[in-house]
């Protein structure tokens, strides 16, 4: 683990205004864009060296996109991206190769990665050899050796391909195929969301183990909070494309300080009854607007029991740093003196992405459906 | 005589040239009216199976066994024949499911549906069946609903879609409610909504519900009574209090020991049970945890344990439970303990008393010790 963070270069990755609008197409020929959704849309942040970084959000606020334009598979539209203070958004192609190989992503369901005819140690193998890793076959098997060794997998899982392996075994894959090239950075993407508790837990801490085995830094999206904030040292609260939050994980639990925060660290089932009898819900109303037509000023007022007459909904609240946290809310002081009252929300109305119409092929619902 | 009894109901799916599935191996629980009881496990324990079990709803595929008993009200569920069956679903018993598209039919609008079910169970129609739709609408917190009646499935978010589903599920005031994973697909923030939801239905009309979920934390939240299950059967049964401060089968331990809590302080390691689901001993031939317990002793491999009756309407399935806290556990007295000494020492005030250490095999790298605050 490297010293706490202060000095520049203990900055690995800085994100700065890093926007990623998708445009909306329409016509026959797809050729008319009648909007953008705007997936991440102005996002500052910065990952000190050796640390995580975690994600949160609800789904379709834009985490994965983020996750994915830092690392450049998802061009960005607008800001920067500094990685150990090389520029990657105006890097020439051959450059950003040569940096791929020290920032690595794992996924949430890594069957979908992982192709199925190849076998675990032909994965494994094809990583170091785009990337030139090893000197030669026995160089590359130690390398490989090592690395099932560090994630916990037996060697006979080499001749095995994906299908064999249990949910976390297969999760050890994708971690080891990241992992074999020597990255400094990982993103993990929803890393454990797909995997039963018990397993979860192995791999959560498969993964703080490697990070203080060889230092790795971590980007860490999920949108299970509990297990963002264990595995974090600073936690991002992403709502409609933007930062809302930015805390210490600790402090982000016991003094949240965004409304939608606070709604959020509330509405988190707590496996203790004690805990679960005593805490107050807050309760937003409705779902999350659309990030094709995001509310203007804070995208959270239309949900926000705080809200007020004035400044929510026309002026966007910036990131303003609040006690050593980040906030972007206009009131969040006197929201915190208990100064503002919550008050009621009524609900709007919310249409499903995409899904306008009435939809063109039926199928007939399947059994459990026609029980009425 | 409670509400709803389901005594060791097995699930077996055979196929030609396949292994047979012992999906559920043995299942009992009970719920009385207006009690909330928690299906709690892990992927493939048959919770689900369980549920569609009771509810007659599984595939009709050949091959497939149904055996045990599951008695509604003095009628057992599992001999009616489909009409009385259909009559008793939807009327007395409804289901809610985790996917509310497949359960609602995508080409006819939603308050179409809700009044079909008003029609067939409560015999009511037209305008006052139209206003009873929009007035359940309403108490499920649909917004305008007279208007949403006109709409489609598609046309709604999946929270309001859950929304409908429930109150088409207690437009009959039935006096069971079992839900199979009702949040899981949404987002935590319309998550609490939807438990909200359904507490409140529990509460303002005393329908007895079974919630079946993974998550620890909704049914610390909501439940009851808790029934765990592992490899198709319930291996501990507790109210709530109880089963969280002093679990006793070392699975339900392991389970507590894998979630992370929100109140926890920095730099605890999580404790994991090595291995995975996969690795199950059949039932008939000994403990079905014992592959991936801390706790195994000789006698848990051979014969299945037996059910042990503890007081408080308390019951595990386990030849070597975890300690209370603040007893004398076992390997104090009798040294049966697989166990190191001084790993299973409880330490004080802890939530989980024996620390489920994995000195087992699993490519697991051993956790630390974790001190509680
Ligand atoms: N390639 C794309 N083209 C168009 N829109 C996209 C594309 N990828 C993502 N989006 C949209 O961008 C928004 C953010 O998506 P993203 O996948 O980043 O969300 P997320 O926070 O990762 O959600 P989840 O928790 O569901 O994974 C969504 O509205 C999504 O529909
Ligand atoms: N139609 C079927 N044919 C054969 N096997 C089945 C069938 N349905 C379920 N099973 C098997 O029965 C077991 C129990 O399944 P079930 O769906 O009840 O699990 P569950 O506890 O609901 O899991 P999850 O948390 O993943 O929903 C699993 O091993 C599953 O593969
Ligand atoms: S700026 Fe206004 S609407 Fe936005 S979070 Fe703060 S109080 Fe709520
Ligand atoms: S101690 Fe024995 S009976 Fe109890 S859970 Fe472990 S293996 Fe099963
Ligand atoms: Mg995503
Ligand atoms: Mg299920």
């Amino acid at each position: 683990m490297t010293e706490e963070a202060g000095t520049e270069s203990d900055i690995l990755v800085e994100v700065r205004d890093l926007k990623v609008h998708f445009p909306i197409k329409r016509g026959i020929l797809l050729d008319r864009v009648v909007g953008h959704v705007k997936a991440v849309d102005g996002v500052d942040l910065s990952i000190p060296r050796g640390k995580t970084y975690g994600l949160v959000g609800e789904s379709g606020c834009g985490k994965s996109t983020l996750g994915r334009a830092l690392l450049q598979l998802t061009p960005p539209t607008g800001g920067e991206v500094r990685f150990d203070g090389v520029e990657l958004t105006t890097l020439p192609a051959g450059k950003l190769r040569t940096m791929r190989r020290r920032m690595q992503m794992i996924f949430q369901d890594p069957m979908s990665s992982l192709d199925p005819r190849q076998n675990i140690e032909s994965i494994l193998v094809e990583g170091l050899q785009t990337h030139g890793i090893g000197t030669d076959r026995d160089d590359r098997r130690r390398i490989i050796g090592e690395t099932l060794d560090a994630v916990g997998l037996p060697r006979w899982a080499l001749s095995r391909y994906p299908h064999e392996f249990s949910g976390g075994q297969r999760q050890r894959i994708g971690i080891a195929r990241a992992l074999v090239l020597g990255p400094e950075l990982i993103v993990a993407d929803e890393p454990v969301s797909a995997l039963d508790v018990s397993i979860q837990a192995q791999v959560v801490n498969l993964l703080e183990e490697l990070q203080d085995n060889l230092g790795l830094t971590y980007l860490f999206i999920a949108h299970d909070l509990a297990v963002v904030k264990h595995i974090s040292d600073v936690v991002g609260v992403m709502y409609l494309g933007a930062l809302v939050e930015e805390a210490p994980s600790d402090r982000l639990y016991s003094e949240p300080l965004h409304p939608y925060t606070r709604a959020l660290m509330s509405a988190v089932p707590v496996p203790d009854p004690d805990v679960e009898d005593r805490r107050e819900r807050i309760l937003l109303a409705g779902d999350l607007p659309s990030p094709a037509n995001p509310p203007a000023g804070c995208r959270f007022h239309t949900r926000c029991p705080w809200a007020q007459p004035t400044r929510c909904a026309d002026e966007r609240p910036a990131l303003r740093d609040i006690g050593g946290s980040r906030v972007a809310c206009h009131f969040a002081e006197r929201i915190a003196s208990g100064e503002l009252r919550p008050h009621k929300v009524s609900v709007q109305i919310v249409r499903p992405e995409g899904e306008g119409g009435a939809p063109a092929v039926v199928s007939a619902p399947t059994e459990p459906g026609s029980y009425v | 005589m409670a509400l709803l009894q389901v005594d060791d109901l097995s699930v077996t799916f055979a196929r030609r040239g396949q292994r047979t599935v012992h999906a559920v191996d043995g299942v009992s629980f009970s719920v009385d009216a207006g009690e909330v009881v928690g299906l709690v496990g892990e992927s493939g324990c048959g919770k689900s199976v369980t549920s569609l079990a009771i509810m007659g709803l599984l595939p009709k595929q050949p091959g497939l066994r149904v055996g045990g008993k599951a008695v509604f009200d003095g009628t057992d569920l599992l001999q009616l024949d489909d009409r009385s069956r259909r009559d008793i679903r939807g009327r007395d018993v409804a289901m809610i499911f985790q996917d509310p598209l497949s359960s609602l039919n995508p080409v006819i609008p939603i308050g179409l549906q809700v009044t079909e079910v008003l029609t067939r169970h409560r015999g009511m129609r037209g305008e006052a069946a139209k206003k009873e739709a929009a007035d359940l609408l309403d108490r499920v917190g649909i917004p305008d609903p007279r208007r949403r009646l006109k709409e489609y499935p598609h046309q709604l978010s999946g929270g309001m879609r859950q929304r409908a589903l429930i109150a088409m599920s207690v437009a009959c005031q039935p006096r069971l409610l079992i839900a199979d994973e009702p949040t899981t697909a949404l987002d935590v923030t319309i998550q609490a909504q939807i438990l909200e939801l359904l507490k409140d239905l529990v509460r303002d009309s005393g329908t007895a519900l079974v919630m079946i979920t993974h998550d620890l934390g909704v049914v610390a939240g909501m439940c009851d009574t808790i029934n765990v299950l592992y490899g198709g059967r319930v291996v501990e049964t507790a109210r709530r209090r109880p089963l969280f401060r002093e679990p006793r089968h070392p699975y339900t331990v392991g389970l507590l020991g894998s979630v992370p809590c929100l109140d926890a302080g920095p730099g605890e390691r999580l404790k994991p049970i090595p291995g995975s689901v996969r690795d199950l001993l059949a039932w008939p031939d000994g403990c079905a945890f014992a592959p991936r317990c801390a706790r195994r002793i000789d006698e848990c491999v051979g014969e299945p344990p037996e059910l042990v009756l503890a007081h408080d309407g308390r019951s595990y399935r386990c030849l070597n439970p975890a300690p209370v806290p603040g007893t004398v556990p076992p390997w104090a007295t009798g040294g049966r303990a697989a166990t190191d000494p001084a790993t299973d020492a409880p330490t004080a005030g802890a939530a989980a008393p024996a620390a489920a250490d994995d000195a087992t095999a699993g490519p697991v790298p051993a956790p630390r010790e974790k001190e509680k605050p």
